[in-house]
């Protein structure tokens, strides 16, 4: 489960700056090359008010989405990744740190905390992909799974956003590892019958894929957004045939019978709430 | 020391000096007077094992792999034949098929009942492709965990043998949940109330190996590899190929052998293979990994239930490697 299966690691980011917010006033859809009002498209969730298109949004600004104003109580923030392994590449693990840290102002590619979903208390992690990727290391596993304990320790809902490439392939076993920390701690929540919505949002592949975020009681997913295992390339490359149209699409897996729910962007709070009431809390 | 036999179409180029030596001792020992050069025969024997020592003490990390995926490499039929006496296969996940790229099925080894769950790569061509080579399925995995439930159920111990490249990447593993059926298999494992010890006997390729080893205890061949992407997959993402010089710079980096993985904290013990590595002495090879599992089972078989998951739980709960700063960047 390489991070960032199908491409080139740096392919894959560039494909997220592509993908993701530029600046200036105006903008242009990357689906339908519309020519938008930045403005519009940042009140409209960033959320293409033509196509619908669901543009990639940081973790701050997903934050900012999910809960209720002023009510975000970060915690684990002072985690930050190491370079345990001395990983050899053609720009030093550190450095691709330093500068994901200084492009996000965040330790690592995650934000958590608890926080009012429309006065409803939770325990929420989400998942940055403009920090390697969004990929998963120590210190988001860690913190994913400190997150899923301290929902668990005070009977809140578990909330995670999912946007990630996979395993960080820098920290290699460690982040093989996370996949096991972050589901065994999704048991213990399930041993206390504690509530885990799992929200999935373009891209959820690999790793973060085959661990917790297919482990939701509910898995809600954002429209159109890419869900899978194994990267598109990477099975072309093996099977040597085209693949089917929408094949890991949100819209593929509900057909398939793997999320409960595709939620437009604007829809996520009310939706979440609407599911914890049900689970009576 | 017996010999397994080699293949013509695996000759590790870095042997090749163990090769020449191999051929002559052949050579030598099929000459019908074979007993009037014992001297000469010792001697190359001797000049044959200076040498395996030398290249197998020194074996950087891609050449492990390597041999790690040699074909004459004992693989879990292997060690069936090996160290499990009435193996009793079971076939089948109740909802899709039955992945033959793992094996499940009760067993005796040693003085022990247990239920073997092993990846399966086949030795015959037909063999290999009805398995995916080890690649396997969701239907693969979702076996694994009924039959792991069963064991569960009636009190037996579990015992997985890891060899895989990774989860098989296709249209229809995904259209069956291939990264559902691990995430299930990962959630399930860290809480089943039955001892579990896996070995890595040869490739244990990401999510894929991980799926049948979230175990009480797990150890490693001496010269298996265990990470989180392989080599060449590491490569072509870096560097944008894979090749000899590529594959070499990613494997030392990923610290995907038994050593490493064992300092990192991510396995806990490394069992020894015979010298110039388990291909060349499937028994021995079996021997030492079923004096492992044994070892471990009867010491886990004493735990209580409760006891055991939350020492499990622990044990993974600690991996990972980060400091703690004082505040936000």
């Amino acid at each position: 489960m390489p991070a960032i299966p199908a491409a080139q690691w740096d392919a894959a980011i560039n494909l997220a700056e592509k993908k993701g917010v530029p600046a200036g006033i105006w903008m242009q859809c990357p689906e339908c090359a519309e020519t938008l009002f930045r403005k519009a498209v940042e009140a409209n969730l960033w959320v293409c008010p033509r196509c619908q298109h669901h543009l990639r949004v940081s973790a701050k600004q997903r934050v900012e989405q999910l809960l209720d104003p002023g009510s975000f109580e970060p915690f684990d923030e002072h985690l930050a990744p190491v370079d345990r392994l001395q990983f050899v590449d053609n720009k030093p693990y550190p450095q691709r740190i330093a500068e994901s840290q200084r492009k996000t102002g965040n330790n690592d590619g995650i934000l958590s905390g608890f926080g009012f979903i429309k006065g409803r208390r939770v325990s929420l992690a989400v998942m940055d992909f403009s920090f390697l990727g969004g990929s998963m290391g120590s210190v988001v596993g860690e913190r994913i799974t400190r997150a899923i304990e301290r929902g668990t320790a005070h009977d809140l809902p578990v909330i995670t956003v999912a946007c990630s490439g996979g395993a960080r392939m820098q920290e290699s076993g460690f982040s093989l590892m996370q996949m096991a920390k972050t589901s065994a701690a999704l048991a213990r929540l399930d041993e206390a019958k504690g509530l885990f919505i799992s929200v999935l949002a373009d891209p959820t592949t690999g790793g973060v894929t085959a661990s917790f975020a297919m482990l939701g009681d509910v898995i809600l997913a954002e429209p159109r957004a890419l869900i899978g295992f194994a990267g598109p390339r990477v099975i072309q490359q093996t099977i040597r045939q085209e693949l089917p149209e929408g094949f890991q699409t949100s819209e593929f897996l509900l057909e398939r019978g793997f999320v409960d729910r595709i939620v437009h962007r604007r829809d996520l709070r009310s939706e979440i709430s609407r599911v914890i009431d049900y689970a009576g809390r | 020391m017996a010999r397994a036999g080699f293949s013509p179409l695996y000759q590790l180029d870095f042997e090749a000096p163990i090769n020449e030596i191999e051929e002559q001792i052949e050579a030598l020992e099929a000459t019908p007077d074979a007993a009037n050069f014992a001297d000469e025969l010792t001697k190359l024997r001797e000049t044959r094992d200076s040498f395996l020592r030398k290249i197998y003490g020194g074996l950087t990390p891609w050449q492990t792999v390597r041999i790690a995926r040699h074909p004459l490499r004992p693989h879990t039929a292997d060690y069936v034949s090996l160290i499990c006496r009435d193996f009793c296969e079971l076939h089948g996940d109740r909802t899709f098929g039955d992945d033959a790229a793992i094996k499940t099925g009760f067993a005796r080894i040693g003085p022990m009942k247990v239920m073997l769950i092993g990846h399966h790569k086949g030795k015959t061509v037909q063999e290999k492709i009805a398995a995916n080579f080890g690649c396997a399925q969701p239907e693969g995995y979702r076996k694994a965990l009924l039959k792991m439930r069963l064991a569960e159920k009636l009190k037996l111990p579990i015992v997985t043998l890891v060899d895989t490249p990774g989860a098989y990447p296709g249209i229809g593993s995904e259209q069956r949940g291939q990264a559902q059926a691990i995430a299930m298999n990962l959630m399930e494992m860290s809480r089943l109330r039955t001892p579990i010890v896996s070995v890595v006997i040869g490739e244990g390729g990401s999510g894929g190996a991980l799926g049948i080893a979230v175990s009480d205890r797990v150890g490693m061949l001496e010269h298996a590899w265990y990470s989180v992407i392989s080599p060449e997959g590491c490569a072509a993402i870096l560097f944008k190929e894979a090749n000899e010089r590529t594959n070499t710079i990613a494997a030392q980096s990923l610290a995907l052998t038994a050593k490493r993985n064992l300092e990192n904290g991510l396995v806990d013990d490394v069992i020894a293979e015979p010298l110039g590595g388990a291909h060349r002495d499937h028994r021995k090879t079996a021997e030492s990994v079923q004096n492992w599992i044994v070892d471990r089972l009867q010491e886990l078989v004493r735990v209580n239930a409760e006891v055991l998951i939350n020492q499990r739980f622990d044990k993974f709960r600690k991996m990972g490697a980060y400091e703690e700063v004082a505040a936000s960047v």
